[in-house]
């Protein structure tokens, strides 16, 4: 099988720091696959890089055999890379139904989808269970449902790989287990690849997990190869080991 | 915001202009006129709107773009002899295509840049006016003739400096230009352009090449200000510098939100209420610009979403 995502040597420095030094990743069709690490170790310039919202500084980007290095983040969106923000940005003053209606009817408008924007709509609020507070507005509702509000955003885009930036943060132990149910669900027809400090659901979700420190890869492998990995409990897990 | 009541934003929309048809034969013939003008200029302030209200661009060079319909519209009528409607859509090309290239280079900067950088393409567009003074009578303007203000449909000639002509006239273009305006703001482009104002960043992310629907946006918004340029020569027969000036520049901004940034009524009530509050008080004294201070003041306290995005916000929830 052939990977959906690839990068070789892919780098990004600000300054003097190498936030992503030298990268070499392979994400394949179908798996979840999540990343950790300790703060500042990279993941989220990783993904910017991946998502388009920051150039690298050098190396490659191929996402389903073409280079997207230099293409800019929209036509990344419309190819199926779909971004959800670390830091909840759904648009407040917006109702949950015009939230979702924008990336409706961008794929409507690409032709990857057919039918009405408001059928595309309600589907993505009820697989989020959001479809009673299509009216409301963002703005007023919970941070959990914010942070659904967005999952239904990044849903509705059609990806084919959906980046998922910390999703659970912030969010109820109740919240959680739905939502690793939803994220389950994506996968069925899409890639899912997470950034996520919860160690429970990192080890419950993930297909592979990669450990990134200081802008490279530590360690990549199955939940219980990176449970017994001793470098990364050196790194991130902080355990003590003899 | 968008639910399910086009339907009644529709008849609201339709019932004004309806409204302001019957006026017509109401008015006595002083605000029959000045009712005229402010329907005119309101379609200035509705351009205006769809860029600051809509997209979140704040421009203070919107007088080029009006004035690029005055001229363009004044001009080709007073050295080329072209009729009424011809010049009418001479005036929009001129103000589109200004727009486009204004936009290609403005929109390279925004927040303070953007106001700052469209600012002084404006004034270039003044003093350019006053430069070629052969061709544009520079400060002292040009009167268009009676004569060239003549349209002939069909078989009968429609004089323009007729007041019920010239008042229908400014109806029909102010009622299609609002029309268009709310069908555009519900339309999904329109649904894109407030998600650019909301947040640019992630329309991005969700697919929407930002800079290409912005400039769109200024195109839109140069030709629908052209649009009242043109029409304001043709209807009143004066092409001038003043209109360049920065003043008006600042006038569609305060039309708007005074009336209500992002409604689509608004820029028509934020006109409406400048003139006639200008008009009133400077019937009692020489210092009415006090007066419409205060009464301006007055408004931001207690409409400082300007009067219909007040209504809006408190208590009708569905006007577009």
């Amino acid at each position: 099988m052939k990977p959906l995502l690839t990068t070789k040597g892919l780098s990004r420095q600000f300054g003097g720091l190498r936030a992503v030094d030298g990268v070499d990743f392979a994400l394949m069709p179908g798996e979840i696959r999540a990343i950790i690490g300790p703060n500042g170790a990279g993941k989220t310039t990783f993904v910017s890089l991946l998502s388009g919202r920051v150039r690298p500084s050098s190396g490659t980007i191929v996402f389903d055999g073409a280079d997207i290095t230099a293409m800019p983040a929209y036509k990344r969106v419309r190819l199926g890379v779909a971004y959800t923000f670390q830091i909840t940005s759904v648009f407040a003053n917006l109702t949950a139904f015009d939230n979702v209606a924008l990336p409706v009817q961008r794929t409507l408008t690409d032709g990857r989808t057919k039918g009405q924007v408001r059928t595309g709509v309600m589907a993505a609020l009820e697989r989020t269970g959001l479809a009673e507070r299509a009216g409301t507005l963002a703005a007023h509702l919970s941070y959990g449902h914010q942070r659904l509000l967005e999952v239904a955003m990044g849903l509705a885009l059609r990806p084919r790989l959906l980046i998922l930036d910390e999703p659970t943060q912030g969010l109820a132990d109740s919240e959680i287990d739905n939502f690793i149910t939803l994220v389950r669900e994506i996968a069925k027809d899409a890639t899912v690849l997470l950034i996520e400090h919860n160690m429970p659901v990192v080890m419950q979700l993930a297909d592979r997990i990669t450990v990134f420190n200081s802008g490279k890869i530590l360690a990549e492998g199955t939940p219980d190869e990176i449970r017994a990995d001793t470098q990364v409990q050196d790194a991130y897990l902080g355990a003590t080991h003899g | 915001m968008r639910d399910a009541s086009p339907a009644k934003a529709y008849a609201l929309h339709i019932a004004v202009v309806a409204l302001l048809f019957v006026l017509n034969f109401v008015l006595p013939d002083y605000h029959q006129g000045l009712f005229a003008r402010i329907m005119a200029l309101a379609v200035f302030a509705m351009g205006y709107n769809l860029l600051f209200g809509y997209v979140g661009l704040l421009s203070l060079g919107h007088a080029m773009f009006f004035s690029a319909g005055l001229y363009g519209a004044g001009l080709t009528v007073y050295h080329l002899g072209w009729g009424v409607p011809e010049a009418f859509v001479a005036g929009v090309a001129c103000g589109a295509l200004l727009a486009l290239v204004i936009g290609l280079l403005a929109l390279r900067t925004s927040g303070v840049a953007f106001m700052i950088g469209t600012m002084m393409f404006a004034q270039v567009f003044y003093l350019l006016i006053l430069y070629f003074a052969a061709w544009t009578g520079g400060d002292q303007g040009l009167v268009i003739q009676q004569a060239s203000r003549v349209v002939t449909v069909g078989g009968d000639a429609l004089d323009l400096t007729d007041p019920t002509v010239r008042y229908m006239s400014a109806l029909a273009l102010f009622a299609v230009v609002l029309l268009i305006t709310l069908a555009l703001v519900r339309s999904r482009f329109g649904r894109v352009l407030v998600a650019i104002r909301e947040n640019e960043e992630r329309t991005k992310m969700l697919g929407y090449d930002t800079g290409a629907n912005k400039l769109a946006a200024v195109v839109a918004s140069g030709a629908v200000c052209a649009a009242s340029g043109a029409a304001y020569a043709l209807l009143f027969g004066y092409v001038g510098s003043s209109f360049a000036s920065v003043q008006y520049s600042i006038l569609p901004l305060l039309w708007v939100l005074l009336g209500g940034a992002a409604t689509t009524l608004g820029p028509l009530i934020g006109t409406l209420f400048m003139y006639y509050v200008t008009d009133i008080t400077s019937g009692f004294t020489s210092a009415y610009l006090l007066i419409v201070g205060v009464a301006l003041i007055l408004l931001v306290l207690f409409f400082p979403k300007g009067v219909l995005g007040s209504i809006r916000q408190r208590w009708l929830g569905w006007l577009p």
